[in-house]
C-alpha cells in the first residue's frame, strides 16, 4: 500500500453528505471543527465520500480543509440507502481505522452513523453541540443535550475506536473556504450488488415547502400564546417584510396550526439564524436547546416572567397582536429597515 | 403475522427538573410514561394484527417497574410481553442496549417466525435513535427509519411497502420482510382500546427474563462492559444572558416598536445589512 495508508498521524475523518451529487452544508461544518481535534491531536483531516458520480465533491472538500478524501462511487449507491452505505463506509473504517469520525446529524447521518458504529463496535455520541479534545486523556469529548434539554452531557470512547459523533446542521460555524487547496482522492470499491439490497425506493414524493429553515437568516417564530393559525399569518407577513421564515414551537406543530417543517427545537431543527424573534412562546428549555445560538433574539410575551426573557437580548413585555401588525407597518414604512 | 415491537419506559421530559446544585436529574415524583414514540409502533402492529391475524409480542428493557408499562401495551391489543431485566444490563449505552434487544429477537426468533419489527423512531429522554438502527444492523435485517405509512404489507409474499420522511420530503420504498422500522407517531392514530383487552390485561403477568435465564446473555456486551462511551460530566446549559426589557404599558406601542427595531439594526442582524459590531 501507499505510504498515506501506513501514516501514524491519527485520522480524523467528517462523513460528507450528498445526494444528488450535491453535499449537504453540515459536511463542511464538520470539516471546520474537525480542524480544531486535529490540531490538538496532531492529526490529519480527511472526508469520506459515498455515491454515485460524485467526482467533483473532492476537490470542495480541500477547500474546507480535508487533506485527503475516501470515495466509494458506484451505480448501487446513487440514492442512499443503509445498507450499502453502512457497508461501504465501515469496510474503510476497518481498513485505515481513523481515530474520530464525524457524521451530520441529518436524517440520513443519523441512520447511517448508527449501523456503523454497530458494525465496527464502537461509540457513538447523537446530537453534539460541543467537540473538544480533553487536555489530559486526549480523546474526545463530545457534550450533548439529554433529557430533553434539562442536562447537558459529556460522552467520551475511552478504549473504542473509531470515537464517533453526530453534529447538528448549524450547531458548529461555517468555516471561511480557502482560495485554492489540493489534495488527494483515494477510490476504494464497494464490492456489493444491486441484488445484495433489500429495499428499493419505488418513488419519492417532495416536500410541499421548499424552504430550509436550518439555514435561515431571520426567523420569526411562534408559540401557544400565538393563538391559533391565523397568528401565524401575521408571523408570516413580518417574516416576508424582513426576509426571513417562520418557525414555531412544538406544542403549535402538535395542535396543527403551521406543519412539521417549521418546528425549531429538541424534537425539531436547531436554527442559528442572525435574529430570531420568538412570539408567544415561554420559552421552555426543550425549544430554547434549538434556538440559543441565533445570534440576536427578541422576545415578545404578554407574561413579563416568562423564561424566554432570560435569554433574549432584548424583551418586549406586550400583546403580539399588537407588537407585530407595528412593527410590521415600521419595517414596511422603512422607518428602521434599509 | 407476527409483529415484535421494542418499547422504552421513560420519564417523562416535560416534567423533568434539575437540582441546579449537583446539576442531577431530580427523579422523586417524576411520572413515568411508555416513550410516545413506542405508543404508535405498538398500535401499528394492533392494526397488522386485526388485519391478517396472527400476534403481537412487545419487548423492553428496563427496570422491574417497566412491566406496568408493559401490561399497558397489553391494553393496547398485544398479546405478549416479555421484561428484559438485571442489574447487571445498568448503565447501558446504546451499543449494549441493542446487543440485549437484538439477542432477545433471535431467542424469540428461534421459537416462531417473525415479520416485522417495530421500534419508536427515537426515545424522549436520550433522543439518540440509534438503538433500532443498531438492532436492525445486528440482526441483518433491513431497515427503514422515520416511517409514516405502511401502504402495503404483504405476510406472504414476505414484503412490504413503507413510507419514510426525510428532510426533503417522503421516500417511498420496498422492501423484504422481516424488516425492522423505526416510526414516527403518524404511522398509526392511538385508538381507545376495547374492553375485552383491558380484561384480559388486568390479570396479565409479563415474562420475566434475566441476564442468565431463559437466554444467556454475553456477560461482555451488556451494562457498563459491553457499553464504549461513558458519561464525563453532566450539568445545566450555559445561559444566555438577559438584554433589555421593554413595557409596551409604559413606553407606548409606536415607542416600544421603534427602540427594539433600532436596536436590532444596531446589532446589524438583518439581511443586506453589514454588522456593525457587538454580537458577532
Amino acid at each position: 500500500m501507499s505510504e498515506e495508508t501506513t501514516t501514524t498521524a491519527p485520522r480524523i475523518w467528517v462523513f460528507i453528505e450528498q445526494e444528488e451529487g450535491k453535499p449537504h452544508p453540515v459536511s463542511w461544518e464538520l470539516l471546520g471543527a474537525a480542524g480544531q481535534l486535529a490540531a490538538d491531536l496532531d492529526g490529519v483531516v480527511e472526508g469520506v465520500l459515498l455515491g454515485h458520480q460524485v467526482g467533483d465533491i473532492p476537490s470542495e472538500a480541500f477547500l474546507y480543509g480535508a487533506k485527503r478524501v475516501y470515495v466509494i462511487d458506484d451505480p448501487v449507491l446513487e440514492i442512499y440507502r443503509n445498507l450499502p452505505y453502512a457497508v461501504g463506509v465501515s469496510k474503510l473504517v476497518k481498513q485505515y481505522t481513523p481515530e474520530i469520525f464525524l457524521v451530520g446529524a441529518t436524517t440520513l447521518g443519523r441512520d447511517l452513523a448508527s449501523s456503523i458504529a454497530t458494525r465496527v463496535k464502537t461509540g457513538l455520541t447523537a446530537d453534539s453541540t460541543e467537540l473538544a479534545i480533553d487536555p489530559q486523556k486526549k480523546i474526545l469529548a463530545a457534550t450533548r443535550p439529554t433529557f430533553g434539554g434539562n442536562l447537558m452531557a459529556t460522552i467520551l470512547c475511552r478504549k473504542h475506536r473509531p470515537q464517533m459523533a453526530t453534529v447538528r446542521p448549524r450547531v458548529l460555524t461555517m468555516p471561511e473556504p480557502l482560495a485554492s487547496a489540493e489534495g488527494e482522492v483515494i477510490h476504494e470499491s464497494l464490492d456489493m450488488t444491486e441484488e445484495e439490497v433489500p429495499v428499493k425506493q419505488v418513488r419519492f414524493i417532495p416536500g410541499e415547502e421548499k424552504f430550509n429553515i436550518e439555514y435561515a437568516d431571520v426567523i420569526v417564530a411562534g408559540g401557544k400564546g400565538v393563538g391559533g393559525p391565523d397568528g401565524f399569518k401575521l408571523l408570516e407577513e413580518l417574516a416576508n417584510a424582513l426576509g426571513g421564515v417562520v418557525g414555531a414551537s412544538r406544542p403549535v406543530i402538535d395542535a396543527g396550526w403551521v406543519g412539521i417543517d417549521h418546528q425549531v427545537g429538541q424534537t425539531g431543527k436547531t436554527v442559528r439564524p442572525k435574529l430570531y424573534i420568538a412570539a408567544g412562546i415561554s420559552g421552555a428549555v426543550q425549544h430554547t436547546v434549538g434556538m440559543n445560538g441565533s445570534d440576536f433574539i427578541v422576545a415578545i410575551n404578554s407574561d413579563p416572567n416568562a423564561p424566554i426573557f432570560q435569554m433574549a437580548d432584548v424583551s418586549i413585555v406586550g400583546d403580539l397582536y399588537e407588537v407585530i401588525p407595528e412593527m410590521i407597518k415600521q419595517v414596511k414604512g422603512g422607518q428602521h429597515a434599509e | 403475522m407476527h409483529a415484535v415491537v421494542a418499547i422504552k419506559q421513560v420519564p417523562d421530559t416535560s416534567n423533568v427538573r434539575i437540582n441546579p446544585e449537583t446539576g442531577t436529574l431530580i427523579r422523586e415524583g417524576v411520572p413515568v410514561v411508555i416513550n410516545p414514540y413506542d405508543i404508535h409502533a405498538v398500535e401499528m402492529a394492533v392494526r397488522l394484527k386485526e388485519q391478517f391475524g396472527g400476534k403481537v409480542t412487545v419487548i423492553t428493557m428496563g427496570p422491574p417497574k417497566a412491566a406496568e408499562s408493559l401490561v399497558e401495551c397489553v391494553e393496547q391489543g398485544v398479546d405478549r410481553a416479555i421484561l428484559v431485566s438485571d442489574r447487571k444490563f445498568g448503565a447501558a449505552d446504546t451499543l449494549a442496549t441493542s446487543y440485549v434487544l437484538a439477542r432477545t429477537i433471535e431467542a424469540i426468533l428461534e421459537e416462531e417466525q417473525v415479520d416485522l419489527l417495530l421500534f419508536g423512531k427515537q426515545a424522549i429522554d436520550g433522543d439518540t435513535a440509534q438503538v433500532g438502527p443498531g438492532v436492525a444492523t445486528r440482526l441483518e435485517v433491513p431497515l427503514i427509519s422515520y416511517a409514516t405509512v405502511v401502504e402495503s404489507f404483504d405476510p406472504v409474499a414476505r414484503t412490504a411497502v413503507i413510507h419514510r420522511k426525510i428532510e426533503q420530503g417522503v421516500e417511498v420504498v420496498e422492501t423484504r420482510l422481516p424488516a425492522l422500522l423505526t416510526v414516527e407517531k403518524e404511522i398509526a392514530p392511538v385508538k381507545r382500546a376495547p374492553l375485552a383487552n383491558l380484561i384480559n390485561a388486568a390479570s396479565y403477568k409479563p415474562e420475566f427474563w434475566t441476564a442468565e435465564t431463559p437466554v444467556q446473555f454475553d456477560p461482555t456486551q451488556i451494562g457498563i462492559k459491553g457499553s464504549p462511551t461513558i458519561v464525563g460530566k453532566a450539568g445545566t446549559p450555559p445561559p444566555r444572558e438577559a438584554g433589555e426589557v421593554v413595557t409596551v404599558a409604559e413606553k407606548g406601542l409606536q415607542e416600544t416598536t421603534a427602540h427594539v427595531l433600532s436596536l436590532i439594526k444596531q446589532a446589524g442582524v438583518l439581511p443586506g445589512q453589514r454588522p456593525s459590531g457587538g454580537t458577532q
